[in-house]
């Protein structure tokens, strides 16, 4: 009977990893069934849960990531029924490319170093910075306005770290994720929320917040979002020059203007144009 | 009858004009805290139909509590197979004739017993992130089902050992009487006796393994809550989403309970019918550091 | 090993959860007392209130009451039980409403341990006690709980136990106790993993071995002998 209980176990434990694999499947893609997507569509990685950069709403995907996509993808030859979205939190994007589980992704992703050993970059299509969001009649006009006041981010934001480190006397509340800080913020509870200005602008640019929420617009750092390839895609320097002629054509400030236009967010003119496309390919 | 019903007389007329004052105040009080909540959530503006509107569309129940309900179900399921299948093996070592088997089990038990769930959530899910041997978007998977697994097992092991515990002696004796030896006695008599009575206990464990699916919100594991989260996010409506959450955790951990109680009165039906065979469920383990399986114990 | 005891302030963040765990475990024994009277009681309204108090507590998830405590008791209702003024607003709020949150959950818990002691007592102690015609809080006072108690530390001490290894919890809206420490280290110092995690996990059973050695003396020691 012990050996039986063994064997059981091994079956079960077989079964329950079998089990683990198609529940993580559908938990995440909804309509990705092809995992290896090519030939005649693409696979493209977002954010669903980033209101004003990706956004999953019933079937419907907005954001200016998405948009971004979808141009790109257009000028690659796909048109929009052609993309299959997938789901791409934070921690799992180097995984989703380097396992061929997506195509390309478009999804807040900041190009460093760490991450270009593992996969490639497309441009920076857009170069965010570090900020603060603010209810509407805040007096916080730049960092200095925020000793002894109570700001909100995620535990192991660097952006707050950054802001600690310039402004000891703030006080720090941390959160699992921006959404409970921008509910806070709304009701005034706390003072301000850190992170890339892209994200805040998103939130400050949905409907419920219209008019509630502001970003201060005094960014203290450059995020150059890159589209993640796989190492082994070719299309990397294609895709530079399509981002480049969207900065030409007026086709990034018209995305910029449709989703985060609402929170009266531009983009940074010091950083915008991304200077050093296409260094970051291979 | 227990002493609880024969705690006061029946009221006389005093008495039940005093009780109705009592009464009167305790809803007053009661609606006066709701009111107060409901007043301060309408002052700031959680109550407008913009917040609540989402629950009505059929797209957040696929998109959010849907499927956030299913990762759930699907962790506590998987944990709570697993936590059996480890949890009879600890209880057949701990109950080793050999004794640093016993030993090595016995550590092993009161060691899991003792850490928190969360703990060893945490410790796999970024042990994982920082190693190659898992793919990333299984790491809050797994490492919910280890911290769940790990805990569970210890405790389940526990459960089934104090069963065996509590049968009576002639059990034992009448094993080793027809020659069976003392391994195979616990395997062939004991442990499948134990096992019958203790389905009770194993339900409600079954509860706090599903609360405990929720530790996994911290580490990023897609289930109820962390969707709850997504759906605040999308919505602009985090408390209302949290709300609506903490309801379907309310209404499906009572069904669970009225399940578990159910199950124990008919097998006490039965028990009381057959012979007098002491419940599993009275045993209530006194050594070591652990809470027990079906107390508050286990909680999260 | 000290040093990473130095680094990462775990002498600290167990002191955090020490006085996490003692000041919520008091307010949740009173909290869970005055359930159990309630539901004691021979009012059918403060019966009901008990029950439902319960039946909401020990269903929802602790994560889950504990953000609440967060994002409804501070951010809706406006509830702050520290000072504004204080350069450590934050860390003292975040604090006091992890006790809270957690005494809040626990109690439900109390209050069925203490049911289950009420359980232990013979119905003649009751019956004795009405005969000589004390009132209900009078009986529940001199007789009914002072039994109870000592037939429930067992049971009270499983919560105990359990509470102190839920103010882990607490990380949730940011209390840098044990698990917040043990995720810092994870994050800075993966190359000592299972290091870390013996320092928290070990912490953990210091805490919790002789807790559960004084309850299973203490339930000896006090138990009523029929």
């Amino acid at each position: 009977m012990k050996r039986a209980t063994f064997r059981l176990a091994g079956v079960l434990a077989a079964s329950s990893l079998a089990l683990a694999a198609c529940g993580s499947d559908d938990g995440e893609s909804d309509e990705a069934g092809s995992s290896e997507a090519s030939g005649d569509g693409v696979t493209i990685g977002i954010k669903f849960d980033q209101p004003g950069l990706g956004l999953k709403s019933g079937e419907d995907y907005s954001g200016m990531d998405v948009d971004t996509a979808i141009a790109v993808a257009e000028e690659l030859g796909y048109s929009e029924d052609q993309i299959t979205w997938k789901e791409s939190p934070s921690a799992q994007r180097e995984t989703l490319l380097e396992t061929g589980q997506v195509d390309m992704i478009f999804a807040t992703y900041s190009i460093t170093d760490e991450r270009k050993e593992k996969v490639q970059f497309a441009g920076p299509y857009f170069v965010a910075g570090q900020d603060l969001l603010v209810s509407a009649d805040s007096d916080i006009a730049s960092l200095d306005d925020l000793d002894g006041k109570l700001l909100c981010s995620v535990t192991g934001s660097t952006s707050a770290q950054n802001v600690k480190d310039e402004i000891p006397g703030v006080q720090l509340q941390e959160y699992g994720t921006y959404s409970e800080c921008v509910s806070q913020l709304a009701n005034g509870t706390i003072d301000a929320l850190t992170t890339d200005d892209t994200i805040l602008a998103g939130y400050a640019a949905q409907d419920q917040y219209s008019g509630q929420l502001k970003v201060v617009g005094a960014p203290f750092s450059e995020e150059m979002y890159g589209v993640g390839l796989p190492k082994d895609s070719e299309q990397c320097v294609e895709i530079n020059e399509i981002v480049a002629g969207f900065w030409e054509d007026g086709t990034m400030e018209t995305i910029i203007e449709d989703n985060l236009g609402a929170a009266d967010y531009t983009a940074n003119p010091d950083l915008n144009p991304p200077a050093d496309m296409g260094g970051h390919c291979g | 009858m227990s002493a609880q019903q024969v705690l006061f007389d029946a009221p006389g007329p005093k008495a039940v004009a005093r009780y109705r004052i009592l009464a009167a105040a305790g809803i007053a009080l009661l609606i006066g805290i709701l009111g107060f909540i409901g007043f301060r959530m309408y002052q700031k503006g959680q109550l407008t139909a913009e917040k609540w509107s989402p629950f009505i569309d059929p797209n957040t129940w696929t998109n959010y509590y849907i499927p956030g309900f299913l990762d759930t179900i699907q962790a506590a399921a998987i944990a709570i197979v697993m936590s059996m299948i480890f949890g009879l093996m600890l209880a057949m070592g701990r109950m080793s004739d050999i004794k640093p088997v016993k030993w090595i089990f016995t550590a092993w038990v009161e060691f899991f017993r003792a850490v928190p769930v969360l703990i060893m959530m945490i410790f796999t899910f970024y042990y994982l992130s920082n190693s190659d041997w898992s793919p990333d978007n299984w790491n809050p998977f797994i490492g919910v089902i280890a911290g769940l697994v790990l805990y569970n097992s210890a405790v389940i092991g526990e459960i089934i050992r104090n069963g065996v515990q509590s049968l009576p002696n002639g059990q034992r004796e009448a094993g080793l009487a027809v020659g069976l030896s003392p391994s195979k006695t616990r395997r062939l008599i004991l442990v499948p006796q134990a096992l019958t009575s203790m389905l009770p206990t194993l339900v409600s464990q079954v509860i706090v393994v599903l609360k405990d699916t929720a530790l996994g919100y911290i580490i990023l594991y897609p289930e109820l809550l962390t969707r709850a989260r997504q759906l605040g996010s999308a919505e602009a409506n985090v408390l209302p989403a949290y709300i609506v959450a903490a309801v379907l955790f309310i209404v499906i951990n009572y069904g669970l309970s009225r399940l578990a109680e159910y199950v124990e009165n008919r097998q006490r039906a039965k028990n009381e019918g057959a012979a007098k065979k002491p419940n599993v469920n009275t045993a209530v383990p006194t050594e070591g550091g652990g809470a027990t399986g079906q107390v508050p114990g286990t909680v999260g | 090993m000290l040093e990473l005891i130095e680094q990462f302030n775990v002498l600290n963040a167990f002191w955090v959860t020490i006085k996490l765990a003692f000041f919520s475990a008091i307010l949740a024994l009173i909290l869970g007392t005055i359930m159990a009277i309630f539901r004691l009681s021979p009012v059918g309204v403060l019966q009901r209130f008990g029950a439902a108090y319960v039946t909401i507590f020990r269903n929802t998830p602790l994560t889950l009451i504990i953000l609440l405590c967060s994002l409804g008791l501070w951010g809706q209702l406006g509830f702050e039980p520290a000072s504004r003024d204080s350069d450590t607003f934050i860390v003292d709020l975040n604090f006091r409403l992890a006790i809270i949150g957690l005494a809040v959950y626990h109690a439900a818990f109390v209050c069925e341990a203490i049911r289950s002691g009420v359980n232990t007592i013979p119905l003649g102690q009751a019956e004795a006690s009405r005969s000589l015609g004390l009132g209900f809080l009078q009986g529940l006072r001199e007789i009914i709980l002072p039994q109870a108690f000592r037939g429930a530390i067992t049971p009270l001490g499983n919560v105990l136990i359990a509470l102190i290894k839920n103010t882990t919890v607490a990380v949730a809206i940011g209390v840098t106790e044990a698990a917040y420490a043990l995720r810092n280290m994870m994050e800075f110092r993966p190359d000592v993993f299972l290091l870390n995690f013996l320092v928290i996990a070990i912490g953990f059973v210091i805490l919790t071995l002789p807790t559960g050695l004084f309850i299973s003396w203490a339930s000896q020691k006090w138990v009523v002998r029929r």
